[in-house]
């Protein structure tokens, strides 16, 4: 992969065992660097940034309890964590998108507060962010040299200049790139070979890469190492976050390990194994696991087979029965909601087939899915659940129309006995059943979301996050109600959750997605968080290691 | 150059040039329509070419082409001026009544008073826009009825009349070289300015990037406010200035000047290649749209068509324009989606 140089696999052997935890060694930390260096030739000199005790929260959310990271010279530094650990709050720290409620910065020994993303700039951080920041209407030099275009005379841009600097630098970098052409269309791979032009152009000294390598294909994935390791061998310090675990022992040094806001620990990859950082990243007492239930598990409620949606999942296939809870786990990213989507017909499928109760679905057709007993409650329940501006009865009814219908019109009173019946059922707190339903708290909105579905008596429920920031109590009260519509009423539920512990409580079975396949499968009682994890990231050794996983093999070519 | 093995060559392939090759299609595309509509008007009827006629067309073509310079630089940073009519009625009132109290004020000074009421609108449509980040197409709805009143309300039951021009002023619109009005170039190179400047200053491609994606615009740092307020302040004082034209052109000035404008403005910026959301188009085709719509009306006058006909025209033309575009953009997301899947090995 990469064309001479050193390695990073090249240190472990020499450096094995000198692993050492970071927190209150501080002695520990003056030795490692020379240790490393000596080790592998690498040229490690004081830290580039350093960043402490960083807190930050959004309302009663705390993103970010206590974020360090440390970075020197001429590192590739991984940085993982699970879904919502607070990495990506911590590269907006960086990039001087969040400013912190508290902490210290330190950049090239000066203590500092980024008040924007130019002052980011101005000392030397390039981050290039999750969600592509991308102009698309911009050519690929404005976008890389937006707001600082190289100017001449009468302050006017200087685009020869810029188009020329620019192909220097992609020159340097390998590729071929036309400076000229507009962003529009560009692959992710491209767009990030403009980000990485962008963090040569700047000089930057340190670049942050918030999840690269998440939508491309492995041959990309190598091109990109290959540029990693040559801004690294030019003393460049690089920040590389990935949830894919084997990428960051392929190409970082050293890694540091978030979980729930807080570091966890920092350490030399030598000498560790993906299973070290899926401990170190799940970490928490397992809690909460009801014995698997014994739910009487009905017929084949939702037959899925080979569902594919171009370049966004492929071949997926599975079962739900009635009167079961199945759970689709895996990373934020990975196809699950578009899965989901797929199923209802939001999306259309490119292949494949969805049944329910043996008879299938049209692509594409919301419609036809609810007809068939399908109900969904999407992931944002605000913007795509409710009708926020609209009385709660109205939403709870929303669905139900045709129950409600007398001689082609809709009976209010026959509306407003059916909500109250629905919304004392779900113990729905509100104020008045007309007022709107912005007026309930997040708790209460989901649930008047179920309402509106369980108001049809569905065969399968869809429930995509269903408790994502929802206070505790509710939160079991939602979890409550689906086992009991799961066991009593025999509904088979399709739950999607990035929350391991919910993951294992609810799930009669679990099923992996990632890279948008399914990757595994366990039953209640094989389920754990850390063969979920594993699967999750494709340590995938660990997944299918000591009991029986039956890998969903339908998919997998 | 010779290393065709990586998927990354690939992208930046002929595929890739092709796309490019229907994005800049699209701006001049409305110049092929153009000449194709005028040769077969001319073919049915020889004497739409007349000077005469050519005359009345640019000079109709002139004001709207004006607005739509103004109108691009808001609406490629996605939002919209509504109030561009209104701003355009209250200046030509105001500046060309000035001639009757003011007795031998300079023709520049009755300029520089229709520049200054434009400047104020602009002023308050793009503060409560760009501060109060309240939707500018919102803003400037409110707008258009307020500055219509505070025009009726100054104008009462009067009007200017033409005899209480000077003729120095009625004259604007009469002289010109060869058949092309003075004014009309006059535009046309405060048109060319203003499309090199949105092209060439870090202010004018700002504009754009915020259009594009104004999320991004955030996290590069781009100082959003100011820049939206600016579009907002430019198109105003243009608006005032196409103000004291209008009156140069009409003399006789009611309240009722400029009534609608708005929507045929937006109509020629769209239909000039100007992307409705943002991000994409120029001054230059707003230009030519505003021509196209122009060269429109008088050929249906030309062919005998009833004029009652020309909204139609207009309204055909704007939707055949979005169509294309969203068709252009939804099969290229197309497109892309599956060449991203297919690079998988």
């Amino acid at each position: 992969m990469t064309a001479g140089g050193t390695a990073p696999g090249d240190a472990t052997g020499s450096y094995h065992g000198a692993v050492h935890q970071r927190e209150g060694e501080p002695s520990a930390d003056d030795v490692q660097p020379a240790a490393l260096e000596e080790a592998s030739g690498l040229d490690l000199g004081a830290p580039v940034l350093v960043l402490e005790h960083a807190t930050k929260s959004f309302g009663a959310v705390h993103a970010l309890v206590d974020g360090d990271i440390e970075l020197r010279p001429g590192e590739t530094h991984g940085l993982v964590g699970e879904n919502g650990a607070g990495k990506s709050t911590l590269v907006k720290v960086l990039a001087g998108v969040h400013r912190p409620d508290s902490g210290r910065l330190v950049v090239n020994g000066r203590e500092m507060m980024l008040d924007g993303p130019a002052a980011s700039r101005a000392v030397g951080i390039a981050v290039i962010h999750q969600e592509a920041s991308v102009f698309p209407d911009l050519s690929v030099a404005e976008n890389v040299f937006i707001g600082r275009e190289p100017l001449r005379g009468g302050r006017r841009i200087d685009f020869k200049t810029m188009n020329e600097e620019i192909a220097v630098i992609v020159d340097r970098l390998g590729v071929r790139l036309d400076p000229r052409r507009i962003a529009r269309g560009l692959s992710v791979a491209d767009q990030q070979i403009m980000e990485i032009a962008k963090a040569l152009s700047l000089n930057a000294s340190i670049i942050v890469m918030d999840e690269p390598t998440a939508s491309l294909s492995a041959h990309e994935v190598d091109r990109l190492f290959e540029m990693i390791e040559l801004l690294r061998r030019d003393g460049t310090a690089v920040l590389f976050i990935s949830h894919r675990l084997h990428e960051v022992f392929d190409i970082c040094q050293r890694v540091t390990v978030m979980r729930d806001g807080s570091h966890v620990f920092t350490r030399p990859l030598a000498g560790l194994v993906a299973d070290d950082l899926v401990q170190a990243m799940v970490g928490r007492e397992v809690v909460d696991r009801p014995a698997a239930g014994g739910q009487q598990i009905g017929d084949v409620v939702l037959a899925v087979e080979r569902l594919s949606r171009e370049g966004v999942f492929s071949d997926v296939s599975f079962d739900v029965h009635a009167g079961e809870i199945v759970v689709l786990a895996g990373l934020v990213g990975s196809g699950r909601s578009e899965v989901a989507r797929a199923i209802f017909g939001i999306d259309r499928r490119d292949a494949g087939g969805v049944l329910i109760n043996g008879r299938p679905l049209r692509s594409g057709s919301p419609t036809d899915a609810i007809a068939a007993g399908v109900g969904f409650v999407p992931e944002d329940r605000r913007q795509q659940g409710l009708v926020m501006a609209m009385a709660i009865d109205r939403n709870i009814s929303l669905a139900s129309y045709d129950h409600l219908k007398r001689r082609g019109f809709i009976w209010g009173a026959l509306e407003r006995s059916f909500a109250t019946d629905w919304a004392s059922r779900l113990r729905l707190k509100y104020g008045r059943l007309s007022g709107n339903a912005s007026t309930l708290s997040g708790g209460n909105q989901q649930k008047l979301v179920l309402a509106k579905w369980l108001g049809r008596n569905p065969s399968l429920l869809i429930v995509d996050e269903p408790t994502r920031g929802i206070d505790v109590a509710t939160k079991a009260e939602v979890h409550r109600l689906l086992e009991r519509l799961a066991a009593e009423e025999g509904v088979a539920v399709l739950m999607i959750s990035s929350e391991l512990p919910e993951v294992l409580r609810m799930g009669n079975r679990t099923l992996v997605m990632r890279e948008g396949r399914l990757v595994a499968q366990f039953s209640h009682s094989e389920a754990s968080e850390e063969r979920i994890v594993a699967a999750a990231t494709g340590q995938t050794e660990l997944a299918s290691d000591p009991v029986t996983t039956d890998a969903v093999g339908h998919g997998t070519p | 150059m010779s290393s065709p093995d990586t998927a990354l060559v690939q992208t930046t392939g002929s595929p890739q040039r092709l796309v490019d090759m229907v994005f800049r299609l699209r701006e001049y595309g409305i110049i092929v329509v153009l000449v194709v509509f005028i040769a077969v008007t001319t073919g049915i009827q020889p004497r739409f070419l007349g000077q005469q006629n050519i005359k009345f067309v640019l000079l109709n073509a002139t004001i709207f082409a004006l607005l739509a310079l103004g109108e691009t630089m808001v609406v490629v940073s996605r939002q919209m001026d509504l109030s561009v009519g209104s701003v355009l009625g209250l200046s030509a009132y105001v500046s060309s009544n000035l001639f009757g109290q003011v007795h031998g004020i300079p023709i520049p000074v009755v300029f520089l008073a229709g520049v200054g009421i434009g400047l104020v609108c602009g002023v308050v449509n793009g503060a409560i826009t760009a501060f109060a980040r309240v939707p500018g197409l919102v803003v400037t709805l409110a707008t258009l009825y307020i500055i219509r009143g505070v025009d009726i309300s100054i104008v009462g039951g009067g009007e200017v009349v033409a005899s209480s021009l000077p003729a120095h002023f009625s004259a604007i619109g009469s002289d010109s070289v060869v058949g092309i009005p003075y004014v009309t170039m006059c535009v046309a190179v405060v048109i060319a300015a203003g499309t090199y400047s949105l092209r060439s200053f870090r202010a004018g491609r700002e504009l754009y990037a915020i259009g594009s994606n104004p999320d991004a615009a955030r996290l590069v740092g781009i100082p959003i406010a100011r820049r939206v307020f600016s579009a907002y302040v430019a198109s105003g004082a243009i608006a005032g200035l196409a103000g004291v034209i209008w009156a140069s052109f009409y003399g006789t000035v009611d309240s009722t000047a400029g009534t609608g404008y708005e929507l045929t403005v937006v109509t020629a910026v769209v239909v000039g290649g100007v992307a409705i959301f943002g991000g994409s188009g120029s001054a230059a085709g707003a230009a030519f749209g505003a021509l196209l719509l122009s060269t429109i009306a008088t050929a249906l006058y030309a062919l005998g068509v009833s004029p009652f006909w020309d909204p139609a025209f207009d309204g055909l033309l704007l939707v055949l324009a979005i169509t294309l575009d969203r068709g252009i953009a939804v099969r290229l997301a197309e497109v892309m989606r599956k060449r991203t899947f297919r690079h998988e090995p």
